[in-house]
C-alpha cells in the first residue's frame, strides 16, 4: 500500500508505530486505534523529493488478505488526512513534480485502458451483483434530479418550468438517496459473504461434483453419497487458490424431465449459479459422459470416475478435458494446476478486488451525503442544492459514467418546452 | 496600400464592435469594416440584452471597460433583475433597449474611441501572404492592410433567409449577404458548419388591443449593467402577455408541411431552447398554450417584437395565426417572421485567443464560431480584439479561462468541445458558478484589463473606490460580534452554541441582511448598498467557497501543464482511434483542457502524460 503526499508520515501514526528511518526497511506491528493488532508488516519511509511522485511517501507492505488491506483501507479512509487515490493519480502527481518513471508508466495506460471495462464489470458485481440494471436507473436519476434545478435556475422565466420543477427534484433526490442508502447496507453484506471469484461445478447427477468440492475444499463442505440427486441445493465452500480466496459452489445434478418439484427448484439454484459463475467446470461421470450439454460454455471439462474404465490418460478425451478420479486421485493434481492456472489469469487485474470494492462503496456513500447536503441546502437556496449535486454526481462518475452539462440539457429541452 | 492599420475587424454588429473597441483601448491602430455606418449596433432580433448567463457576460464586458453594459444602460426601457428571490450567484440582469437609442449609443461609442476609424464597404476576402493575413480585400477594389484580422460576419456568411418556400440570399432583412469570405475560408481547409436561426414577425403596437392583456412592469429601482453607471435615466415602459390558443395550434398544425423546417429545404441545425412556434407546438403536442411577450422595440417607435413565436412559414399562415393571439385580433403586421441559414467555422479551428490555428494573424468572434446572441458574440469579440491588437504588436496572448468567467467558460467550450447546435450561455455551464458572479465581475476581471491596458482611468479610479469601500465594510462586518444568546435576544435565530458570531458570519444566514443587522449595529446603516451587496453574497457562499477555491486551484495546476504542440496523436499508443481524431482536432494547448475532451478516460490522460514528459524531455536534452 502506497501513500503519497505532504502528510505521509501521518500514516505511521495511525498504525501507532514509530516512524521508520528513511528508506530503510523495517518490520513494524500495525495496530488498528482501538490497540488490536492489525498485521505485521515490512514498512517504508521515503521522503521527498527523491521518490516516485517527488513527494513524501510511506509504504506498508501488508500481507495479502483481503481482511486485513480491508481493514487498513477503511482506518485510512476514516482519517481525514487521507483519500483513496483516483485512477492515474499517482502518476498524475510524479508527472506534476517531474518525476514520472517513463518505464513505469507507459504500460499502464495499456493495461488501464485493456481492463477499465472488465474491471467496471467486476466492480459492480463485487459491489453489489450484476446490477447494471440499477446503475442505469441510478443514472437517470442523477440526470433528472440535476437537471430539474438546473432547468428551475436557468429557464425560472419559462411558464413550462415554474417553481415545481425543485419541487419534483426533492423527490427524485429522496428517491436517490434511499436507494443509495439500501445499496450501502447490502454491499455491506455482500462483501461479508462473497470474496473473490466464483467457481461453480455443475453437470449431470451422480457425476462426483460434491466429491471434487470436498477434496478441493480439503474437507468435507457437501454431503456425498452415491445416490443421484443428494446435492437438492447449492452449496458454497470459502477455498485459496493460487493465493486468490474463492467461492467454489457444488451445485444440484442437471438433467431433463425431471417431475419432482424439490429436484427441479434445486436445478433452477443451479442454472442461476452458472449464470453467475466467473469460472464454469463442467463434470460428467465417464459412463454417463455427452448426455447433457452444459447451458453455457465451460472454462474446464472433467470427466470423473475414471476409475470405473480402463486405459484412460492424461489426454484421452482431448484437449481441455480433465479426467480424473477422487477415489485413486488419478488426474487430480493435474486438473488443480489448470484450475489454478486460470484462476491467476481471471484474477489479474489492475486494481486488488478489495480496493475496487472499496472504491465503489466510497463513491456511493459519498455521492449520499452530498444528496443528503443537497436535500438539506432546499431551503437555502437552488443553487446551493445544485452545488451538492454536482459533487454527488462527480463522485458517483465511476458508477454511473460521466454526466455532464449536455446531459442535462438534453433532458431539460426534451421535457420542458424551452424558449420565448 | 493607402491605409495601414495593426487590426481591421470586419463586421460592426455586437462582436465587431467590442472587438475594435477592445483593440483601440489597448492601443491599437484600428479600422472597423462596416457596410454602413448607420447599421452599427443594429439589434437584429429580440430588442433585449442580458437575462441568465448572458447577463454575466455583459458585467464581465463591461469590467474588462467593454461597451454592452454602458450602451445599454443608456438605451434601457424596461430593467429586470432574473431570479431576484434566488441567490446572487443565479441571479441575471436583463433589459429591453430601444433599438435606436441603442444603435445611436453605440454609433456615438464608436466615434469617440481614439485609435479607431470606421470605414464602410463590403469586404471580399482577406489578403494573404506566405499563410499569413496581411489585410482585407473589399468588393470595390480598395485594400485596407492590417496585421491581424477579425471576421465577425454574424449570419451574414452566405446567409439565405427562408419565409415559407420562398429563399431570398441576406444576412438581415434587406441587407445582402456576404458569399466570397465563405468560400476563401473553405480553401484554406477550415472546417465549416451551417446553422439555423430564426426571428418573429414585427407588429404595429398602434394596433394592438393593449387593454385586454396582462402587463409585465420592469423593476421599481433599475439595477445598471455597468459598474460605471450611477442610475438609470431613460423612461421605463411596460410589457404585455398574451399567448396561443387553440385556434392558432390548429392553424398551425394544417399548415406545418408548408414551413422549410419540415419540408425538409432547411438543411442548418437550430438551437433547442429557441424553437420556433411550429417546433413548439409540434414538439409539445399536449400543451395548449404558450406565452407570447409583447415587446415594445422603441420609445417613439410603434414596432412591437412578439417574443415566443418565432417563425419561418409562409406569410398568409402567419398573418393567420397571429391574429388569434388574445388582443390582436386586428393587429397590422409590419414585416414577417423568417428562418435564416449561415455558414460557420467549426470553432475547434481556434485558439483560446480565438485566433484560427491554422491562419496566422486571423481571428473570429461570434455567430462565424457557432454561437447566438448578442452577449456571447460581444464577450468573443472583446477577447478577440484584445489579442489581435496583441498579436499585431508581437505581444503573448492574453486568456481567460473557466475560472475567470463565463466568457472564459464559453471561449474553452466553443474550442474544446465543438457546437452541435448555435451554443448560448447559460449559468449551468460554468462549474465554478458560487463564485463567477454578476456581482463580483470587476473583482474577478478589472485587474486583468488594467493589466492588459484595456482599462481606462474612469473605470480605474472607479473600481478602486469600490473595491477599498467593500474592504472596509468587510472589516467592520468582522469587527463586529454577538454571543448566540445576544444574537437571539436581537432576533436572530441562530444556535444556542455559546459561540460568537460576526456580523459577517451573521450574514450566511439566508434570512439575514446588511439592513436587519443594521438595527442592531447603526453603523452597518452608512453602508453604501451596492458595498453590502457583495459583502452579503460573499457571506452566504463562504461556506462553499473554499472547496470551491480548493477546486480552481486543481483545475489551474492542471492548466498550467503545457502539451508540445508537435504531439503526434496517431503515434501515442493506448488511445482509441476515436479519441486521437479528436484530440488530433482539438489539440489542446494544456493538459486541462485535454481531459475536457468529449470521450477523455484517466487511462488516455495516463498516456498523454507519459508522451508529454517523453517529449519535454527530449527538448531539455
Amino acid at each position: 500500500m502506497r501513500v503519497s503526499g505532504p502528510d505521509a508520515t501521518a500514516v505511521f501514526d495511525l498504525f501507532g508505530v514509530a516512524r521508520p528511518t528513511p528508506r530503510l526497511a523495517s518490520v513494524r506491528r500495525l495496530k488498528t486505534p482501538d490497540g488490536r493488532v492489525l498485521d505485521e508488516a515490512l514498512v517504508l519511509w521515503l521522503p521527498g523529493p527523491g521518490t516516485a511522485t517527488g513527494e513524501d511517501m510511506a509504504e506498508l507492505h501488508l500481507h495479502g488478505s483481503p481482511a486485513i488491506v480491508g481493514r487498513a483501507l477503511e482506518l485510512l479512509q476514516a482519517s481525514p488526512s487521507f483519500a483513496l487515490a483516483e485512477r492515474g493519480e499517482f502518476s498524475r502527481r510524479a508527472f506534476h513534480n517531474n518525476r514520472l518513471d517513463l518505464l513505469q508508466v507507459e504500460g499502464l495506460a495499456d493495461v488501464m485502458e485493456a481492463e477499465s471495462e472488465g474491471q467496471r464489470r467486476l466492480a459492480m458485481r463485487q459491489f453489489l451483483g450484476d446490477a447494471s440494471a440499477l446503475y442505469e436507473t441510478w443514472r437517470s436519476d442523477m440526470v433528472r434530479a440535476l437537471s430539474l434545478v438546473e432547468a428551475a435556475i436557468d429557464f425560472s422565466e419559462e411558464d413550462d418550468v415554474a417553481e415545481r420543477a425543485g419541487q419534483e427534484a426533492i423527490v427524485v433526490i429522496d428517491r436517490l438517496c434511499e436507494a443509495f442508502g439500501r445499496a450501502l447496507d447490502q454491499s455491506e453484506k455482500a462483501a461479508q459473504v462473497r470474496r473473490g471469484l466464483r467457481v461453480v461445478l455443475a453437470g449431470p447427477p451422480n457425476a462426483g461434483k460434491s466429491s471434487l468440492v470436498n477434496w478441493l475444499a480439503g474437507r468435507d463442505a457437501a454431503i456425498v453419497s452415491p445416490l443421484a440427486g443428494t446435492t437438492r441445493d447449492v452449496v458454497e465452500a470459502p477455498v485459496v487458490l493460487a493465493g486468490v480466496p474463492l467461492l467454489i459452489s457444488d451445485t444440484a445434478g442437471l438433467r431433463n424431465g425431471t417431475e419432482d418439484d424439490i429436484e427441479r427448484e434445486g436445478m433452477r439454484r443451479t442454472l442461476k449459479a452458472v449464470g453467475d459463475a466467473d469460472v464454469l467446470v463442467w463434470l460428467e461421470a465417464v459412463d454417463d459422459a455427452g448426455e447433457m450439454a452444459p447451458p453455457r460454455a465451460p472454462a474446464l471439462r472433467v470427466r470423473s470416475k475414471i476409475d470405473l474404465v480402463h486405459g484412460v490418460s492424461g489426454h484421452t478425451f482431448g484437449d481441455g478435458v480433465w479426467p480424473v478420479s477422487v477415489k485413486t486421485g488419478a488426474g487430480l493434481q493435474a486438473f488443480k494446476d489448470a484450475l489454478e492456472e486460470l484462476i491467476r489469469e481471471r484474477n489479474h487485474v489492475g486494481e486488488d478486488a478489495v480496493v475496487v470494492r472499496l472504491r465503489h462503496r466510497l463513491a456511493v456513500a459519498s455521492a449520499l451525503d452530498s444528496l443528503r447536503c443537497a436535500r438539506g441546502a432546499a431551503t437555502q437556496g437552488l443553487e446551493f442544492m445544485a452545488e451538492d449535486m454536482r459533487k454527488a454526481v462527480a463522485s458517483l462518475s465511476g458508477v454511473t459514467g460521466r454526466i455532464d452539462v449536455e446531459d442535462l440539457l438534453g433532458e431539460i429541452f426534451s421535457s420542458f418546452c424551452i424558449g420565448k | 496600400m493607402p491605409h495601414m492599420f495593426d487590426v481591421v475587424v470586419i463586421g460592426g454588429g455586437h462582436a465587431g464592435c467590442e472587438a475594435a473597441a477592445a483593440s483601440a483601448r489597448t492601443g491599437a491602430r484600428t479600422a472597423l469594416l462596416t457596410h454602413r455606418f448607420a447599421t452599427i449596433g443594429e439589434m437584429s432580433c429580440n430588442p433585449a440584452i442580458g437575462g441568465l448567463g448572458k447577463g454575466h457576460l455583459v458585467r464581465e464586458i463591461d469590467a474588462l471597460d467593454g461597451l454592452m453594459g454602458r450602451v445599454t444602460d443608456a438605451a434601457g426601457i424596461q430593467f429586470r433583475m432574473l431570479n431576484r428571490s434566488k441567490g446572487p450567484a443565479v441571479r441575471g440582469p436583463r433589459a429591453q433597449a430601444d433599438r435606436k437609442l441603442y444603435r445611436h449609443a453605440m454609433q456615438a461609442a464608436m466615434t469617440a474611441q481614439v485609435n479607431l476609424s470606421v470605414i464602410e464597404g463590403a469586404a471580399h476576402g482577406f489578403l494573404l501572404l506566405n499563410g499569413r493575413v496581411t489585410g482585407v480585400a473589399l468588393e470595390d477594389g480598395r485594400e485596407i492592410a492590417g496585421r491581424s484580422v477579425v471576421l465577425t460576419t454574424g449570419t451574414f456568411l452566405n446567409g439565405l433567409i427562408h419565409i415559407g418556400d420562398r429563399k431570398i440570399p441576406a444576412g438581415r432583412v434587406g441587407e445582402p449577404p456576404t458569399r466570397g469570405l465563405s468560400g476563401q475560408l473553405m480553401s484554406l481547409g477550415l472546417a465549416m458548419g451551417r446553422l439555423k436561426t430564426g426571428t418573429p414577425a414585427r407588429l404595429d403596437g398602434k394596433t394592438i388591443h393593449w387593454q385586454m392583456l396582462e402587463e409585465q412592469r420592469g423593476d421599481d429601482t433599475p439595477e445598471p449593467f455597468s459598474f460605471l453607471t450611477h442610475s438609470i435615466s431613460t423612461p421605463q415602459i411596460s410589457c404585455h402577455i398574451t399567448h396561443t390558443t387553440a385556434e392558432t395550434h390548429r392553424i398551425i398544425a394544417d399548415n406545418i408541411g408548408r414551413s422549410p423546417l419540415y419540408s425538409g429545404q432547411i438543411e442548418g441545425v437550430g438551437p433547442r431552447y429557441c424553437p420556433s412556434i411550429e417546433d413548439k407546438i409540434h414538439r409539445f403536442a399536449d400543451k395548449s398554450s404558450h406565452q407570447v411577450f409583447l415587446e415594445p422595440e422603441g420609445l417613439d417607435d410603434d414596432t412591437v417584437y412578439p417574443n415566443g413565436i418565432s417563425t419561418s412559414l409562409p406569410e398568409d399562415v402567419q398573418d393567420a395565426f397571429i391574429r388569434t393571439l388574445p388582443g390582436l385580433a386586428e393587429v397590422r403586421i409590419l414585416r414577417p417572421g423568417y428562418a435564416i441559414e449561415y455558414d460557420h467555422v467549426d470553432p475547434r479551428e481556434l485558439d483560446h485567443a480565438l485566433a484560427v490555428k491554422r491562419i496566422p494573424g486571423l481571428f473570429l468572434a461570434g455567430q462565424i464560431n457557432g454561437t447566438t446572441g448578442y452577449e456571447e458574440a460581444a464577450a468573443q469579440g472583446l477577447v478577440a480584439g484584445l489579442n489581435a491588437a496583441r498579436a499585431a504588436a508581437g505581444l503573448d496572448s492574453i486568456l481567460f479561462d473557466r475560472a475567470d468567467g463565463y466568457l472564459g467558460v464559453m471561449i474553452d467550450d466553443l474550442v474544446t468541445r465543438g457546437v452541435s447546435e448555435p451554443y448560448r450561455m447559460f449559468t449551468s455551464r460554468a462549474e465554478y458558478r458560487l463564485s463567477l458572479r454578476a456581482d463580483n465581475a470587476d473583482e474577478r476581471l478589472t485587474p486583468k484589463g488594467l493589466a492588459a491596458g484595456l482599462v481606462g482611468q474612469e473605470r480605474q479610479s472607479a473600481f478602486e473606490a469600490r473595491l477599498n469601500a467593500i474592504s472596509r465594510g468587510r472589516a467592520l462586518m468582522s469587527s463586529l460580534s454577538l454571543s448566540s444568546s445576544a444574537a437571539l435576544k436581537a432576533g436572530l435565530k441562530v444556535n444556542q452554541d455559546g459561540q460568537v458570531r460576526t456580523a459577517f458570519q451573521l450574514l450566511a444566514m439566508p434570512e439575514v441582511t446588511t439592513e436587519r443587522l443594521g438595527m442592531i449595529w447603526p453603523s452597518l446603516r452608512e453602508l453604501p448598498p451596492m458595498v453590502c451587496a457583495a459583502i452579503e453574497a460573499d457571506a452566504l457562499y463562504a461556506g462553499y467557497a473554499d472547496r470551491q477555491s480548493r477546486e480552481i486551484a486543481r483545475f489551474r495546476a492542471d492548466d498550467q501543464e503545457q502539451i508540445p504542440l508537435n504531439l503526434d496523436y496517431f503515434a501515442l499508443p493506448g488511445l482509441s482511434m476515436e479519441l486521437r481524431q479528436k484530440l488530433s482536432k482539438v489539440r489542446p494547448v494544456t493538459l486541462g483542457q485535454a481531459t475536457r475532451v468529449d470521450g477523455m478516460t484517466p487511462a488516455a490522460l495516463t498516456c498523454l502524460l507519459s508522451a508529454i514528459a517523453k517529449l519535454t524531455e527530449r527538448k531539455a536534452g
